[in-house]
C-alpha cells in the first residue's frame, strides 16, 4: 500500500525529454508554472493543456500515472474547486440563490480555471520527476543554486542532503514493512479499531523504524568519512552538466509556445 | 493425529498481473506433525522466507491451502489473528522490531495483544524471560541498552510468551558470535523438549540443522525439493551441493573416505555419531594401529 506513491518517482526512459538537460528542465518547468497563473483565460490554459499533453507523449508516460498521481491531492482541488464556486461574486444576478449560499457566472468560471490550473501543475512537476532521476534533479539543482554559496549558503550541503534524502525513500520503504509484519506476528491490529486506537498501533512501528533511521544515518555517515568526504569546496563530479544545441533548441521551442499562451490573453479577452 | 501445519499445492506468486510478476514458491505440499523439530534450508532466493511467511498469516497464498491444526487458515480472513497466536514467527533479526520502554513491556506485548489478564500476562511475561535466560535486573532495562545477543533473546521472549503451538525461526543466530549461535539455539531445544512446541528453523548453517533438527525441508528454486530426516537428507550430499547447498563438515569428511574406498555409512551428520561409527570400524578392522 505505501508503494503505489506515484509523486517524484522516476520512470527511465530514453525520450527527448529525458535525455534534456535536468537544469533546462527545472527552469522550464518553473517557467511553465509562472505562465499557469498568467494564463487568464480559458483559450490560454486549453492552450497549456495541449502543450503538456504534447509532451507527456514524447516522454511516453502512458496516463494511467498522471491519473494516479492525481488521486492523493484530489481532496484539494475539490476543496479549491467548491471554495471558488462560493466566495467570488460577480456583478450579475446570482445564478443559484439558496439562503445565504449565491453562486454566480463569475464563480463558476473561476472555479472551473482554478481546478484546471492545479491539475496542470501537479502534471507539469511531475513530468519533471518522471523524466528526471532523482540524483540528476539534485545535482541540476546545486548547479543553479550555486550563485547563491557567494553569500555562504551551504548549497552543496543542501544538495547532498537531499540526495541522501531520496536515496533512502526506498530502503526506508522495505525497513516500514518488515517493522509492520513483525509486529502483526506479535498481534498488532493496524487496519481496525478508532482513529485513537489506530494511532497507538502505530507507535510500535515508528519506534522502531526512527531507531533504525538514526542507526543508519550514523553509519552512513561514518561510511562518508571513511572515504575522505570533506563536503563540496574542490569536488570534481563525475558527469559535467552541459547544454547543447539539442537543449537550446527545445528551449526555444518551449519559450515559443509559451509565448503564445502568455498572447491569448490580449487576443481572447473576450472569452 | 492430524498435522499441525499442512501445505496443500500452496502458491506464492508476487506482483501478479503485472509485467514483473515471480513465482516464489510453487506447488509445495508438506504435514509437519505436532511436537517435531523440521529444519528449513535452501540457498538464498529459493523461496524460504515467503513460505514461512505463510505460516502466519502475513501473507495470503495465491492458490492452494494452508491448514493450521487442521483449520483452513483462510476460510475466514477476519480470523487471522487467532493463527497469528497459534503459530509464532520470529523474523530475521527480530532485535529491530523492539520499541517499548523496558524489557519486560516489550515482551508483554504480544500476550497484552491476545487480550489475556493482567495476572496471565505476567506469568507469562516471567516465564519467557525464564526460558531465554533473562534476569530480573534486565526486564527493567531499556531494550535499546542491551547488546546483540541480548537483544535477539528479549526479541524472541516476546513470541515465546505468546506460547505459541508453533515457533518458526527465521535465522535467529544469523550474525551473532559463536558462544551467543549456540547459546540461543540451545536455548530454543531446551524449550522445545521442555513444552513439546513444534519448531521450525530456518538456516544457512548445516551444522546447526545437523545438530538441532529431527526432519530437514529443501527448498530449491522455489519448489519443495526434499522433505525427510536429516540423515537421510544429508545421505544425498550430492543433490544438496548442486542445489548450491553444503552437508556438515564431517559429513564431507566422511564422503571423502568414502571415497578413498573406506567402508563406513554416508548418514553421518553429527560428531558424537561420528565419533561411534570410527570406534565400530576401528574395532571392527583393527586397521589403525
Amino acid at each position: 500500500m505505501i508503494r503505489d506513491i506515484t509523486i517524484g518517482q522516476h520512470f527511465p526512459g530514453n525520450s527527448v525529454l529525458h535525455r534534456l538537460d535536468p537544469r533546462m528542465k527545472i527552469v522550464l518547468t518553473m517557467a511553465y508554472i509562472v505562465l499557469l497563473f498568467v494564463a487568464a483565460n480559458p483559450a490560454g490554459l486549453a492552450l497549456a493543456t495541449v502543450l503538456l499533453a504534447g509532451l507527456y507523449r514524447v516522454a511516453k508516460i502512458p496516463l494511467r500515472i498522471i491519473v494516479k498521481s492525481l488521486k492523493p491531492i484530489l481532496p484539494i482541488i475539490v476543496f479549491t474547486v467548491v471554495l471558488n464556486l462560493f466566495f467570488i461574486t460577480g456583478e450579475s444576478q446570482p445564478l443559484v440563490e439558496l439562503g445565504f449560499i449565491k453562486i454566480y457566472s463569475e464563480g463558476i468560471r473561476y472555479a472551473v480555471l482554478m481546478g484546471v490550473r492545479i491539475i496542470l501543475l501537479i502534471a507539469g512537476t511531475s513530468l519533471l520527476t518522471y523524466t528526471t532521476s532523482p540524483i540528476a534533479l539534485t545535482d541540476a539543482i546545486e548547479r543553479l543554486l550555486s550563485p547563491l554559496s557567494k553569500l555562504h549558503l551551504p548549497v552543496h550541503e543542501l544538495a547532498m542532503v537531499m540526495t541522501i534524502a531520496l536515496r533512502f525513500i526506498p530502503t526506508l520503504i522495505e525497513e516500514t514493512d518488515k517493522i509492520m509484519n513483525a509486529q502483526k506476528a506479535r498481534g498488532a491490529q493496524l487496519d481496525s479499531g478508532t482513529l485513537q486506537q489506530r494511532m497507538k498501533a502505530m507507535v510500535p512501528i515508528l519506534i522502531p523504524l526512527f531507531v533504525s533511521a538514526f542507526r543508519r544515518a550514523d553509519e552512513l555517515a561514518m561510511a562518508m568519512e571513511c572515504r575522505c568526504y570533506r563536503g563540496g569546496e574542490g569536488r570534481t563530479r563525475l558527469k559535467q552538466l552541459r547544454l547543447t544545441t539539442n537543449d537550446w533548441l527545445c528551449c526555444v521551442v518551449c519559450l515559443v509556445l509559451f509565448g503564445a499562451i502568455w498572447c491569448t490573453n490580449f487576443f481572447f479577452t473576450g472569452l | 493425529m492430524a498435522a499441525i501445519i499442512q501445505a496443500e499445492h500452496l502458491t506464492h506468486i508476487y506482483g501478479q498481473g503485472m509485467p514483473d510478476a515471480s513465482k516464489a514458491i510453487d506447488d509445495i505440499n508438506f504435514e509437519i506433525q505436532e511436537g517435531e523439530f523440521v529444519g528449513l534450508i535452501g540457498s538464498t532466493g529459493s523461496g524460504k522466507s515467503t513460505l514461512i511467511n505463510h505460516f502466519n498469516g502475513i501473507l495470503k497464498p495465491t492458490s492452494g491451502k494452508l491448514y493450521v491444526d487442521g483449520q483452513d487458515m483462510w476460510a475466514n480472513p477476519k480470523d487471522i489473528r487467532k493463527f497469528r497466536f497459534m503459530v509464532g514467527l520470529v523474523f530475521q533479526y527480530p532485535e529491530y522490531q523492539l520499541f517499548e520502554e523496558t524489557v519486560e513491556k516489550d515482551i508483554a506485548y504480544g500476550p497484552i495483544n491476545m487480550g489475556l489478564s493482567e495476572s496471565e500476562v505476567a506469568q507469562r511475561v516471567k516465564q519467557a524471560a525464564q526460558l531465554c535466560e533473562i534476569d530480573q535486573e534486565m526486564l527493567q532495562k531499556s531494550p535499546f541498552e542491551l547488546s546483540g545477543g541480548q537483544k535477539r533473546r528479549v526479541a524472541i521472549a516476546g513470541v515465546i510468551a505468546m506460547q505459541p503451538r508453533v515457533l518458526v525461526l527465521d535465522e535467529p543466530a544469523a550474525g551473532l558470535d559463536p558462544e551467543g549461535r549456540d547459546n540461543i539455539l540451545s536455548q530454543i531445544k531446551a524449550y522445545h523438549k521442555q513444552t513439546g512446541t513444534t519448531v521450525i528453523l530456518v538456516s544457512h548453517s548445516m551444522e546447526d540443522i545437523a545438530k538441532y533438527a529431527d526432519k530437514v525441508i529443501v527448498m530449491n528454486q522455489s519448489k519443495l525439493a526434499m522433505y525427510d530426516t536429516t540423515e537421510k537428507i544429508f545421505a544425498r550430499a550430492d543433490e544438496l551441493l548442486q542445489m548450491g547447498l553444503s552437508v556438515p563438515q564431517v559429513t564431507k569428511i566422511f564422503l571423502k573416505l568414502r571415497e578413498m574406498g573406506v567402508d563406513l555409512p554416508a548418514d553421518v551428520y553429527t560428531i558424537p555419531y561420528a565419533v561411534k561409527t570410527i570406534l565400530a570400524a576401528v574395532g571392527k578392522k583393527e586397521v589403525w594401529e
